[in-house]
């Protein structure tokens, strides 16, 4: 399977990753090889076969609703890039 | 002192031959003389380490210490360490000081064990030569000119060249495994959720697995005793009864049903890691083992399928790097897009933004059921490979990797000829199964490893068979000349 540069560029929008432009042509090659790659998979019928999400089959384990984690805002920004009063602060999203 | 076991460490230690702290300086020391060869480490922690080991030496007086207590280890730096920065290899988190323990650090210092420092990987553990780390490529102990393996490339070189007696790794395709057979150590990769992914940055969820590396079955069963466990803070963790995984190691092999599946000995082996593995075998039979033909028709599939599965988990697990809360963000912004693509397009290096952007793709309206139900739909099938296979077998035997290592830059610039190296050991993880790599011999300088793979909670017989092999065979013990003294 082969990508189209506008396809790199959609997913790369999807995935919230600015590429440079002098990088576009390779991440074209490389994605459509493994694409290629993947294409293997055609060769298998799987009708009816149920998919497999977890190794063992297990349920998600439930637990009480109550709290066991206190709040530790101030010591979690300590690593935060950009924090201002207990906020996260980011480039104004409201004109 | 740095040949030495961890129960022969052990029992110098409880009879005072030696103290933690002199014990620690010594493998401090080591890292000191020797990491600028091989860049193993990307954070070493002397002062954290002395202070454990004093308070280690404190147990061992008071009589209180356990068979670990005193004796150093390196820690992978996917484990969160509070305090301690915790990179997971990228630039991403280059600054990142974690704010809590991962629960297999937490494990390992109740145990007593003494962290010397956090040892290098490839970016986000996606990588099988360590190359891809933004901190370097690891140098091959073995071999300047290869690559450690990877993901785990720089706990597997640390242990190689004796920097520390033991350490900590991360297998979502082979990143355990791989590394211990090119590095000459024995490595494992449990049961899916047998040890807690609690504070283990996550790469593919549903395929990622701590464990040990070391020079020996033992040491490997000893190391599994501590990481292992059920964990309430990991909603996959498995809540069952604890083992002594050092409790059958010396059962005798007699009887023993070991498969051996002809995909794993096809065209894509190497003939000299064949010859190894043919010897190998011989020895098993040698000591009571019935060899099988058993077949694993599907395994040729299990790269196309971790590259669907892997990737999709990935950009899923990997959107939490925003630039907003932790982690690496862009200079100037000009507005909420910019930040998170610049930051995202900043701090990834190009395998991991490969992989987010192929998760994407797969996981984006239109594509989900060709690619990913698809996939999942496969991982039953090679599931149920191995289920059929061990109705007749107890265990399976193979090569880890098709190669010995490789050289360093031979890959890099072909991301499909790097996947190929995991051929082996990618569907043990989407199985779920527990995987083993131990010594198998040497092809000219580098070393080859040879892969269990037993049915789901066999950790134990998978350490006897590799130790009984250990007493029958001295690969484990060859170290490389370079770091001998």
């Amino acid at each position: 399977m082969s990508l189209q540069r506008q396809e790199v560029e959609k997913i790369a929008h999807l995935a919230r990753i600015a590429l440079s432009e002098q990088d576009i042509p390779e991440y074209t090659r490389n994605l459509s090889n493994i694409l290629t790659l993947v294409e293997e998979m055609n060769t298998v019928n799987t009708n009816g076969i149920t998919p497999m999400a977890h190794p063992l089959e297990a349920i998600a384990r439930l637990r009480p609703d109550v709290v066991t984690e206190g709040n530790q805002r101030d010591h979690f920004q300590q690593i935060a890039p950009q924090v201002e009063s207990g906020f996260y602060l980011v480039p104004k999203v409201i004109e | 002192m740095h040949h030495q076991s961890l129960s022969e460490l052990s029992s110098h230690l409880q009879q005072r031959s030696f103290s933690s702290e002199e014990l620690t300086h010594y493998f401090l020391r080591r890292i000191n003389q020797y990491d600028a060869q091989l860049n193993s480490f990307i954070t070493v922690t002397p002062e954290t380490a002395l202070a454990q080991a004093r308070a280690a030496d404190k147990c061992l007086q008071t009589g209180t210490a356990g068979p670990l207590t005193g004796i150093p280890i390196a820690h992978k730096d996917i484990f969160c360490t509070n305090g301690i920065k915790t990179s997971c290899g990228s630039k991403m988190l280059d600054h990142f000081v974690a704010p809590y323990n991962a629960t297999v650090v937490e494990k390992c210092q109740a145990a007593g064990l003494v962290m010397l420092g956090k040892t290098n990987m490839d970016e986000f553990a996606m990588g099988s030569s360590n190359e891809s780390s933004f901190y370097g490529p690891v140098i091959n102990p073995w071999d300047s000119k290869a690559v450690p393996g990877g993901s785990s490339g720089g706990s597997a070189a640390a242990v190689a060249a004796r920097l520390t007696p033991v350490a900590t790794g991360t297998d979502t395709g082979g990143s355990i495994r791989q590394p211990a057979a090119l590095c000459n150590l024995t490595g494992l990769k449990p049961t899916y959720g047998l040890v807690s992914r609690y504070g283990m940055i996550a790469f593919a969820s549903s395929l990622d697995q701590g464990g040990p590396l070391a020079k020996s079955a033992q040491d490997v069963a000893l190391l599994l005793n501590a990481m292992a466990g059920f964990d309430p803070r990991d909603s996959t963790s498995l809540n069952r009864p604890g083992e002594d995984y050092t409790a059958q190691l010396n059962n005798s092999l007699v009887g023993l049903n070991v498969g051996l599946p002809k995909e794993f000995f096809s065209d894509g082996l190497d003939p000299e890691v064949g010859k190894l593995l043919q010897n190998a075998i011989s020895e098993l039979e040698s000591a009571g083992a019935i060899l099988h033909d058993i077949e694993l028709p599907h395994t040729a599939l299990a790269v196309p399928v971790y590259y669907i599965i892997a990737p999709a988990e990935c950009s899923s697990n990997l959107s939490r790097f925003d630039g907003v809360r932790f982690g690496y963000r862009c200079h100037e912004p000009k507005d909420l897009m910019d930040l998170f693509k610049r930051s995202r397009g900043e701090g990834f290096g190009a395998e991991v933004k490969r992989r987010i952007m192929i998760g994407t793709y797969a996981l984006s309206a239109g594509y989900y059921d060709a690619y990913y139900l698809k996939a999942q739909q496969i991982r039953r099938l090679l599931t149920q490979d191995f289920k059929n296979a061990f109705q007749q077998v107890d265990v399976i035997l193979g090569p880890t990797s098709p190669t010995p290592a490789f050289n360093l830059g031979e890959r890099v610039d072909d991301p499909l000829k790097m996947y190929l190296s995991d051929i082996y050991t990618l569907s043990v993880n989407l199985a779920g199964l527990p995987g083993l790599s131990l010594p198998a011999g040497f092809v000219g300088t580098r070393p080859c490893g040879m892969q269990l793979i037993g049915n789901y909670f066999s950790e134990a017989r998978l350490l006897n068979i590799a130790h009984q092999y250990q007493l029958r065979t001295d690969w484990h013990r060859a170290s490389p000349k370079q770091f001998v003294d």
